[in-house]
């Protein structure tokens, strides 16, 4: 489970998140929607651990343990994983020592062709990481890195942002691979987080709740797929204008 | 010119040029190295010299305990040839004044890459010119081994001379290792080394030399190579140990349609060293192409890079990239990458980036679980990592092995 207990949190003395409070059990995915700047990717830096991403009040904990002062890497172990949006290029750094890695010496040669056959990365593995990948290719290597990697919460932010619609349905599918949507809910122990803009990936991967996230503060929690209908139809100053005030405090 | 007169015109050019001081690097007293030294006896079977320079020759990639997969070995400890053999037809390791004395051909090519009065280091070489190697392919002969050169400084506070010729007759393919050391870990030793490479129409010559001095010795390679029509020469060089102070800029010149170079550098320092190092390429003929890349990592030492193509004809191509990586509070990298167009139609570019590791790398890779230091060695091993294209997959993987050991010395 990840309980996060009236967070806020400032980057470069800028307050930007404000007493958020979410809690994901096991097996549950959650959906994270709002407008450019709303503070969406602020929260999901700090629950990795990203220093730049200051915690000034309220608590971070996963599966029991208090996670709030722990470094990023601490938190890869204990199982929280995550799929950057515009992840950096590492020149030199192949594709394949990314992918070895993340399997911590849990799989070899064989098991790193696999997750690049599954995710259409064969090509890639010799090349340096996210360099000169499109949009689709850093996402599918984003989920290739992860699907070695197996946390047990996975953070993505926008992962369908710059993937074509070809792309866009295998992105879903390896989501659902990584998510263990395939496995009865009551067997499922992986937990997911998802930042979208628009939305498209809810038509590929199920979600149980969702919240509209603006000014850095909850606003709203729901069914996802009725919010993301309201959204499209009002947009999001119209939803923001709507649920403004009503600060819940569980799902 | 006669034989006599072709050798005292050398005298007098470096006689003159005695005291000429570098255009680049620190100025070496040369009065405080002794020139004079011990004759080492020679040794048919290397594998039977002392241990302990056995080892350290094997540091720079020179194995003499099963050279079963070279086609031949020359070593010369401080002065003195003390080893050289082949085992392969259609190559020639000899001491570079047995070579002169066999060829009257000699000649043609003895101080035509490099002028003898470039500085008071090759004018020193020539006036106290002691030995260095002779290799040559034969014409169509290639070698599937390397031949390995050992420039080996055992004396204390001495100046080594050394002069090379490597010549790769029309069609041949000639690989080298070359591996220079000192036997003292701390002791003062200069080496003074001119190196000049003839890379005739269609041959092709890998050059690998990996450089583990010590933090006392100064160093001043004097390296040039002329390449003809189809050619190719590669020229990898690796400094994996600090050294007081290194100065080199070997220059290439293409002198044929389609002569291919490429220069392949990774320096790695600490404090209290100083080096200055770069590759220049002159494209002089229709077609000739050029990639120079360079690594650059200091954990404290000043390291100027520099980097020099010129295009000169038709349609040649080159390319510059200069990359340096600084590592801890401390060190100085200076990247001076130079590009020189003198007519339209020509293809010249350069990349230079001087840093420290991005911090936002460092949390991608912790991001996976890598602790910061992993993530931080990761990041260095790949930066060293230049995929050299064209090397034969032995050379690859022994100068994959060197780097790494390079990459502990950083780390």
């Amino acid at each position: 489970m990840l309980e996060i207990k009236n967070l806020s949190v400032s980057v470069e003395d800028k307050n930007i998140i404000h007493d958020v409070n979410l809690t994901i059990q096991n097996g549950e995915t959650h959906v994270l929607f709002g407008p450019n700047g709303a503070g969406k990717s602020t929260l999901l830096m700090a629950i990795m651990g990203f220093p730049k991403y200051r915690v000034t009040s309220g608590s971070i904990s996963f599966k029991g343990n208090d996670i709030t002062n722990l470094t990023v890497d601490e938190r890869a172990r204990l199982g929280i994983g995550m799929s950057f949006q515009r992840p950096p290029v590492v020149r030199g750094v192949k594709t394949r020592d990314m992918v070895a890695a993340c399997l911590k010496g849990s799989g070899d040669g064989d098991t790193i062709s696999k997750l690049a056959e599954k995710t259409d990365l064969n090509d890639f593995l010799e090349r340096d990481i996210n360099y000169g990948f499109s949009g689709g290719e850093i996402k599918r290597s984003e989920l290739m890195q992860l699907m070695a990697q197996k946390p047990e919460l996975t953070l993505l932010d926008e992962p369908e942002s710059g993937v074509d619609l070809v792309n866009i349905a295998l992105i879903g599918e390896l989501m659902n691979d990584l998510l263990e949507k395939n496995c009865p809910i009551q067997y499922r122990k992986c937990m997911g987080l998802i930042i979208t803009h628009t939305g498209h990936i809810l038509d590929y991967v199920n979600a149980r709740t969702g919240y509209v996230m603006c000014d850095g503060t909850i606003g709203c929690v729901g069914d996802p797929h009725e919010m993301l209908a309201t959204i499209r139809e009002r947009g999001y100053d119209e939803c923001i204008k709507c649920y403004l005030g009503r600060v819940p405090t569980n799902e | 010119m006669s034989k006599e007169n072709s050798a005292r015109n050398f005298k007098d050019r470096a006689k003159a040029a005695a005291s000429k001081t570098a255009t680049l690097g620190e100025d070496i007293d040369l009065t405080k190295y002794v020139s004079a030294d011990d004759e080492h006896s020679y040794q048919s079977d290397p594998s039977q010299l002392p241990a302990k320079a056995k080892k350290q020759m094997l540091s720079a990639g020179v194995v003499l305990d099963d050279a079963s997969q070279r086609s031949g070995t020359f070593i010369q400890m401080d002065n003195t040839p003390v080893h050289s053999s082949v085992s392969q037809d259609g190559v020639e390791v000899l001491p570079v004044t047995q070579a002169l004395e066999k060829y009257d051909w000699m000649a043609d090519y003895w101080w035509q890459a490099v002028a003898v009065d470039q500085d008071k280091y090759t004018a020193n070489i020539e006036l106290n010119r002691n030995n260095g190697y002779f290799i040559r392919a034969l014409p169509g002969q290639k070698t599937v081994f390397p031949v390995q050169a050992c420039l080996y400084l055992a004396k204390d506070r001495l100046v080594q001379n050394v002069h090379n010729i490597i010549i790769a007759e029309e069609n041949s393919e000639l690989h080298i290792i070359t591996g220079c050391t000192t036997a003292s870990a701390d002791e003062p030793g200069l080496h003074l080394g001119v190196s000049e490479f003839y890379i005739k129409r269609g041959a092709k010559v890998t050059f690998t030399m990996i450089h583990s001095w010590n933090p006392e010795t100064a160093v001043r390679p004097r390296t040039a190579a002329i390449i003809e029509e189809d050619g190719l020469f590669m020229s990898n060089y690796l400094l994996m140990k600090p050294v007081r102070s290194l100065q080199m800029y070997p220059t290439a010149r293409c002198v044929g349609e389609n002569a291919t170079v490429r220069y392949n550098s990774i320096l790695v320092t600490g404090e209290g060293s100083s080096l200055d190092a770069g590759s220049r390429v002159i494209l002089d003929a229709r077609g000739a192409r050029t990639e120079i890349v360079s690594r650059a990592i200091t954990t404290g030492g000043t390291i100027t890079a520099r980097g020099y193509i010129e295009g000169n004809a038709p349609e040649v191509k080159g390319h510059l990239e200069c990359r340096g990586l600084i590592l801890g509070e401390k060190g100085i990298i200076h990247a001076i990458p130079e590009l020189k167009g003198t007519l339209a139609g020509i293809d010249l570019s350069h990349e230079a980036a001087v840093g420290k590791i991005a911090e936002e790398e460092v949390e991608y890779l912790m991001a996976r679980g890598l602790t910061r230091d992993e993530a931080t060695a990761t990041i260095v091993r790949g930066f060293l990592r230049v995929d050299i294209e064209g090397l034969p997959p032995l050379l690859s993987e022994e100068l994959k092995r060197a780097v790494e050991a390079s990459e502990k010395e950083v780390m």
